[in-house]
């Protein structure tokens, strides 16, 4: 008995130790600070995603010093790891433990999806900077989550008349990630592509956790125009080292998601990227005032380009303390401040105009970009500008919904 | 079983029953999950701690109930008993099937083959998009105060649920284990040859502690559907069914209170310490290295004079 | 025509770094009866070891050398300090393999962070080989050739070396063995020792294609499983054979049948089990 003795104490002491020190739940009370939960992968395959958020955010707290409608911001960041299900762990632990006024953040679509019934049924407001997720303010809107960043489809419906029109392709094999946002993004693309005539000769799926793109890339087809591709993260990195190591990169040229391009990976990748042609609502090689000026500080402050992704809290931040303001700091009532956050009007923003439709979603730009050398470093250079696109792109919206979400099978549009 | 383990046991389930009201909603939800994971633990306990067979893909039964409540309740929008008995019914069902393939072998293979299988389930749950929606889960489960039509709705009322479903689930394991059945199962751990000469039909024992097992893993399974919304390939993964080897073997195995016990401390360490630190996985490693040495029978056989010998 | 060579290969080139994974795992079981479950482990801390020599001295040589005498002597020192004294219980042993699985995983974290990461390729192996229109990177076709020569290297010690005939006599029965004065103990801690060096290098050797990144230990661990158990545990002749079967099946499956692609891979495992638990060469 003696040998164990000491295991026991150990333990019942741990356990009582945790038992006191889970006492320490937050209150929310008007007079402390505003507590913000802030939820990325900060480890794992996104991480570069996650980081550039966060840093995103981060910058431009920095510039209002901290501060909304005279009380200090405090922001409380948890690693989702880009998995859903630790993403919805993470949020139950942000809003009954620490008991935060606001939610941001998240990056996949499918944590999205996953933690859209547990933000609505908490009533905490929730801004979506990055998460794309279609449904969430098409079939199945969320009450409670404001997304200020982009729907999946959103750009790649416009790339498909741009595909189609300008590049001149007509026969295109896709191969994407194996989960929503792929599927939407290369659903949306489909439709409209093969509005105008074009065919979808192939479409790969890869699971989300890939690492090796061999088994994937030996079937692409070689008699295609093109290949879509969808990948985002350290997946971007290895998919276009390895298109070009299979010999594909010479023969067939690569079109795809703004994300393979972003300037998360960008600076990282090497002559493989160039000539690649994508749609996205932002490119830190955006010839504006306002971005400039973005471009310039994140730079200076992080030595390094600011991605979509950064651009996408920073202008989350300044939305969200847009709406603070307007509801004067009172933010421990979610009602009026998740109505502020909807009716929330910016100018200037490094992206260029956005406002939400009816069913909160933004309308904004699509970019059409591609990599090109500028002064020794790779940049998305922008060689279109299509203005003011919805989640909708051309389509009416009754019409749009009554047809089903785009899945991994559809065909036939 | 002694004295002073009675008034524990007594304790417990008072606080359990008159706590709740008293804490924050955070509080409750951690109890909640911490009785869907003993029920689950105690699952385990009948193949690994009775019967002396380790499970290392037990999750797979728990995920599979539960996608099949999600699947159910999204897709075809069944009512509330339709999915409780399906859940219960396809994780059983699974047992059944399964059970065929691995009640013939023993210890490391026994270890392999669940582990295998356990994969299988997951493999599926991951890449059966169709089905199961892959890495995106399914999410949308209603909460079960609404689908059964209960008059009140909140983390309370679950939780009641939940603690009557974790009493009923004690109840009827503590009857198996006491059982006739439950002491062969005892003998067939302790020498299955001595056993088998004495007439018993071991491969048969081994087979329904195995669909057994299955069964009351399912129930768990169903209720955590309800409690976390949301199902997806995490919950059914190597991960998941290492941590509740981890429940088991850390609580003491070859007893009902020891896999509460250490389903109980790992949920409570694991939500409370992540608030903290990091640092989850290390201390959790450490904990288990530390029992192994100091107490390889789980901390509630503590008390027992018995030889440093794990099954 | 194209399209088949090409997936031969890149199924090769999975069977290569499986086996050398693998035959750690299947000779650890013969002699010791336990599953490692820190085996994952083993080959994960080699790929970060490896990471950090080679930001410093750029030679992919010295970073796999390093990263395997690194991680052998952290196995021998688990094995010495915690698996000895339950030498008669295996399931003891896997259960504290398991425990050090978790804290290996959260002391790469806390030593080398979260972010991904892939080893540069070595110089000289960076293009690709164009024969005949089949287009495949050269440092693959190197993997493949250096794992066949490890794999004549391990057969040679098994099969002509006194040490090699030692083990072979543990796997086969490691009580009689111990009765004619083979040092089982020793040996025990020489296997695990030399199957963590061999996981660590066939990290390192996966490195500048699969690199390294936080779970790779639990992802790559029930493939090893499969192999070994396919294989037959105890053997290295089932851990090659194995290794080329669930290379070929995992290419080519995630090719045919993306969404059974797992299943395709552990559902052989759960046959072989049913039917012959020891394996295609394992003994019993």
């Amino acid at each position: 008995m003696r040998g164990h003795q000491p295991v026991y104490v150990l333990f019942v002491l741990l356990v009582i130790g945790s038992l006191v020190a889970g006492q320490t739940v937050a209150r929310r009370s008007a007079e402390g600070p505003i507590k913000i939960g802030f939820l990325a992968p900060l480890s794992g395959p996104y991480v570069q995603n996650g980081r550039d958020i966060l840093n995103g955010f981060l910058l431009y707290l920095e510039e209002i010093g901290s501060q909304a409608a005279g009380r200090r911001i405090e922001v409380i960041i948890e690693d989702d790891e880009a998995v859903p299900a630790v993403g919805l762990t993470k949020a139950r632990k942000l809003v009954e433990r620490d008991k935060v006024h606001v939610m941001a953040g998240g990056l996949l679509a499918s944590t999205g999806y996953a933690l859209a019934p547990y933000i609505d049924s908490m009533h905490i407001p929730m801004v979506f900077p990055v998460i794309s997720s279609d449904d969430l303010t098409q079939r199945r809107p969320a009450k409670w989550i404001v997304r200020t960043g982009w729907s999946s489809s959103q750009s790649s419906h416009a790339f498909g008349e741009y595909a189609y029109r300008n590049l001149k392709l007509r026969k295109v094999a896709t191969i994407a990630l194996d989960y929503s946002f792929g599927w939407e993004s290369v659903g949306g693309f489909q439709r409209t592509f093969e509005a105008e005539g074009g065919a979808i000769a192939q479409k790969i799926w890869c699971p989300v956790s890939v690492h090796d793109f061999a088994p994937y890339l030996a079937q692409i087809s070689r008699d295609v125009d093109a290949v879509y591709a969808l990948f985002l993260g350290r997946s971007a990195l290895q998919f276009m080292k390895q298109y070009e190591e299979y010999g594909l990169k010479q023969r067939v040229p690569l079109i795809g998601s703004g994300t393979i391009t972003d300037e998360h990976v960008l600076p990282f990748m090497g002559d493989e990227a160039l000539g690649v042609i994508t749609p996205l609502h932002y490119s830190a090689a955006l010839n504006t005032p306002a971005n400039r000026t973005f471009v310039a500080a994140y730079r200076a402050r992080y030595k390094k380009l600011p991605s979509y992704y950064a651009e996408s809290m920073y202008t989350g931040g300044k939305w969200l303390v847009a709406a603070i303001e307007a509801v004067r700091g009172n933010v421990e009532n979610s009602e009026t401040l998740l109505d502020a956050l909807r009716k929330v009007k910016l100018a200037d923003l490094p992206r260029g105009p956005l406002e939400l439709d009816d069913y909160g979603s933004p309308i904004e730009n699509v970019y059409i970009r591609k990599v090109e050398r500028v002064n020794g470093d790779l940049q998305n250079t922008v060689i279109e500008t299509i203005p003011s696109v919805s989640q909708f792109w051309k389509y009416n919206p009754a019409d749009y919904l009554r047809r089903p979400l785009y899945s991994r099978s559809e065909s036939r549009n | 079983m002694g004295e002073p383990r009675r008034l524990i046991l007594i304790l417990v389930v008072a606080l359990l029953i008159f706590l709740p009201p008293l804490l924050t909603s955070y509080w409750v939800g951690l109890l909640t999950q911490m009785m869907i994971f003993a029920i689950l633990a105690m699952s385990l306990d009948i193949l690994l701690g009775y019967t002396g067979l380790p499970s290392l893909g037990h999750a797979g039964f728990f995920g599979v109930a539960a996608y099949t409540v999600a699947v159910m309740s999204t897709a075809y929008h069944a009512s509330f008993w339709a999915c409780v008995v399906g859940g219960i019914v396809v994780g059983t069902l699974l047992g059944v099937a399964f059970g065929l393939l691995v009640s013939h072998v023993r210890g490391v293979y026994f270890l392999m083959i669940t582990l295998a299988l356990g994969m299988v389930l997951w493999g599926l749950s991951y890449r059966w998009i169709p089905v199961t929606g892959g890495d995106n889960g399914i999410s949308g489960i209603p909460r079960l105060e609404a689908h059964a039509g209960l008059p009140m709705t909140g983390p309370i009322p679950f939780y009641y649920v939940t603690l009557l479903v974790f009493i009923a689930c004690s109840v009827l394991l503590a009857v198996f284990v006491s059982s006739p059945f439950g002491f062969t199962l005892r003998g067939i751990r302790e020498n299955e040859s001595r056993m088998k000469s004495l007439g018993f039909n071991t491969w048969l024992h081994c087979y329904l502690s195995y669909v057994i097992a299955a069964a009351f893993a399912s129930v768990a399974g169903v209720v955590w559907a309800y409690y976390n919304g949301f199902v997806s390939p995490t919950y059914l993964d190597l991960t998941a069914s290492s941590e509740l080897f981890l429940m088991v073997t850390l609580g003491g195995p070859g007893t009902l209170a020891g896999p509460v016990l250490g389903a109980g401390a790992i949920v409570l360490l694991k939500n409370v310490i992540s608030a903290y630190t990091q640092r989850w996985l290390l201390i959790l490693g450490t904990i288990y290295i530390v029992t192994i040495l100091g107490a390889p029978q789980g901390l509630w056989n503590l008390r027992q004079r018995h030889t440093s010998r794990v099954h | 025509m194209i399209y088949l060579t090409t997936q031969t290969l890149n199924g090769l080139f999975s069977a290569a770094l499986l086996f050398l994974i693998a035959s750690g795992l299947t000779l650890v079981f013969g002699v010791m009866r336990t599953v490692n479950i820190a085996h994952g482990s083993f080959y994960m801390l080699g790929v970060y070891v490896a990471y950090t020599v080679i930001t410093r001295t750029q030679s992919l040589f010295l970073g796999a050398l390093t990263a395997m005498v690194v991680v052998a002597a952290v196995g021998l020192a688990v094995q010495h300090l915690f698996l000895r004294r339950f030498a008669s219980q295996p399931l003891a042993q896997m259960m504290m393999t398991m425990g050090f699985a978790l804290v290996f995983r959260d002391a790469a974290f806390m030593i080398w962070g979260g972010d991904p990461f892939t080893l540069p390729y070595p110089a000289g192996l960076r293009g690709s080989i164009n024969v005949a229109d089949i287009v495949f990177p050269a440092y693959r076709l190197f993997v493949i050739v250096v794992a066949g020569v490890v794999g004549v290297l391990l057969w040679i010690v098994n099969e002509k070396t006194f040490v090699g005939a030692k083990l072979r006599a543990a796997v086969d029965d490691a009580e009689m063995a111990a009765g004619t004065g083979i040092n089982v103990a020793l040996l025990s801690g020489l296997v695990f020792a030399a199957g963590a060096g061999l996981a660590a290098f066939g990290g390192v050797m996966g490195g500048p294609i699969l690199g390294g990144y936080p779970g790779m230990d639990f992802d790559l661990l029930p493939l090893a499983l499969v192999v070994v158990i396919i294989g037959g545990m105890g053997s290295l002749k089932g851990a090659l054979i194995g290794s080329l079967i669930v290379g070929m099946i995992d290419n080519f499956g995630k090719a045919l049948v993306p969404e059974l692609s797992y299943f395709t891979l552990f559902a052989p495992m759960v046959i072989v089990l049913a039917i012959k638990p020891t394996g295609l060469y394992g003994r019993a």
